[in-house]
């Protein structure tokens, strides 16, 4: 039977969490997630939910607890947003390097300053090198069906990384949408119970996270590299069962919506892969072949399926909610980094487009994507939406 | 568009946040039954934004910068603070 309500995406979130019922939730509340783990919190008090809630006295602290627990061989869980993400940056690199399935949610916010409490994706986005698996959800529902397969994932003997499910403050935590939520049954068999191998007990001590010298150091990052690899394909695996399970949700690692023979590739990640999809369905009854390619995993970076698409397009345009100063957006990077091992080499545009939460509405995308199709961008990077600025001392 | 002056590092001279009328954002707001209020200050001392003080012998709420919070209503022994559904525009 179907559950399907109208709910909150942080509530969509929490119904999720209390199925796959985590050993451990540790929690510090920050906008714009906060509405996840006070909602988890009330599972518990209500018995909803049986598992140990440790509220933190900061995000360093809330993940450093969280690689405890899982130590121990528990599930555990987080969430958080923006700066929160940021404090617990030196912990992600341990949790990856100690290869334990953690998994969080996060609310992406911009980062300060100036401070900032709306959406864009720079805070998930810096943490690309800690060696976490990154999902980006399009919709509530998708940021309620991705934690599961994160789980799946991230708990897979082949895998052993952590994960974060990533969805955009406000425009999915705060939106209310009809979501088809999971039963504890059907959850049970989609994703078994985690008992893994080795684990810490007072019993049997073990190290965790000990000095790797000089002789070692590189082979634990490319043992980690490799298990993003594997990574990439049993994400692939799981979206399919995934789907056959539930009936719903992408079957691709990187999705493409639109005609197959589109001249031009538009990638994006997140909620704005909808906006886009409206304006290459738009473009195309207007004449243009627009395709759009939806970034559901940042990391591992699906360079193959990147290629795969953009073979044979003619240009392919990247809008993306981040910036790295003295560079350019992160996935535009990356994307262009993949084609450059292709043969045919599309003409590339990367715009950044909604930071701190500004709209982005259909006619700016419709623009800046005419705009390129026209030839009247130049290749290469822009601040896709801003306005003429006056640099002032005070 | 119009052109928006950043300042090197945002920096603004102080006070700048009275511009800022966060009163807004305020979905109910707390009005007083001056009947009833004893002029007790607890929710003077409470208000988290300082907003409410005694004018005349009589507390006032300075609505512009109130966002509704509603703890001078909890803290108020004696029921004179109700908060009300605001409707705007």
């Amino acid at each position: 039977m179907i559950m399907r309500k109208v709910v909150e995406g942080s509530i969509a979130v929490a119904h999720a969490v209390k199925t796959i019922k985590p050993d451990v939730i540790a929690a510090y509340p920050i906008t714009p997630q906060t509405h996840i783990v006070e909602k988890i919190s009330e599972y518990i008090a209500n018995g909803e939910l049986n598992a140990e809630y440790v509220r933190a006295d900061s995000e360093f602290s809330a993940i450093s607890i969280l690689v405890g627990a899982s130590a121990t061989g528990a599930r555990t869980f987080t969430s958080t947003s923006s700066q929160g993400l940021a404090l617990m940056h030196e912990v992600l690199f341990n949790a990856a390097g100690m290869r334990l399935p953690i998994v969080i949610s996060v609310a992406n916010r911009a980062l300060s300053a100036p401070l900032n409490i709306w959406n864009d994706q720079q805070d998930s986005i810096s943490q690309r090198d800690s060696g976490w698996i990154q999902f980006y959800a399009e919709d509530i529902q998708e940021a309620h069906d991705l934690l599961a397969i994160a789980y799946r994932v991230s708990e897979d003997i082949e895998v052993r990384l952590p994960s974060m499910v990533c969805m955009d403050g406000f425009i999915l935590t705060h939106a209310y949408e009809p979501v088809e939520l999971f039963e504890e049954s059907e959850i049970r068999d989609f994703l078994p119970d985690y008992n893994p191998e080795v684990y810490l007990t007072t019993e049997n001590p073990l190290t965790f996270g000990a000095l790797a010298t000089p002789e070692y150091y590189t082979e634990f990052r490319y043992v980690q590299t490799r298990a993003m690899e594997r990574a990439e394909k049993k994400i692939a695996e799981s979206l399919k069962e995934f789907n056959e399970h539930f009936q719903r949700g992408e079957t691709d690692l990187l999705p493409v919506h639109g005609p197959e023979d589109g001249d031009v590739l538009v990638v994006s990640s997140g909620s704005l892969v909808s906006t886009v999809k409206e304006v290459a369905e738009k473009l195309g009854n207007d004449g243009f072949g627009v395709k759009v390619g939806k970034m559901l995993c940042f990391r591992p970076f699906p360079a193959d399926a990147m290629r795969k698409i953009a073979d044979g397009v003619d240009k392919v345009i990247v809008f993306e909610k981040d910036v790295s100063p003295g560079s350019e957006g992160a996935i535009f990077s990356e994307v262009k980094g993949a084609l450059y091992h292709s043969e045919n080499r599309p003409e590339a545009y990367g715009f950044a487009v909604g930071l701190g939460g500004r709209d982005v509405p259909e006619r700016v995308l419709e623009k800046l994507i005419m705009e390129c199709i026209r030839g009247e961008r130049k290749e290469g990077f822009h601040f896709g939406d801003v306005r003429p600025v006056r640099e002032a001392i005070l | 568009m119009d052109e928006v002056v950043i300042t090197l590092g945002g920096v603004v001279k102080p006070g700048t946040a009275r511009k800022n009328k966060t009163g807004s954002w305020k979905v109910f707001k707390p009005v007083v039954d001056h009947e009833k209020c004893i002029l007790c200050m607890r929710c003077v001392n409470y208000c988290p934004e300082p907003c409410i003080s005694v004018v005349d012998e009589k507390i006032e709420m300075d609505y512009d910068y109130c966002k509704g919070c509603g703890i001078c209503g909890d803290v108020c022994p004696v029921d004179a603070i109700e908060m009300v559904y605001e409707t705007k525009g």
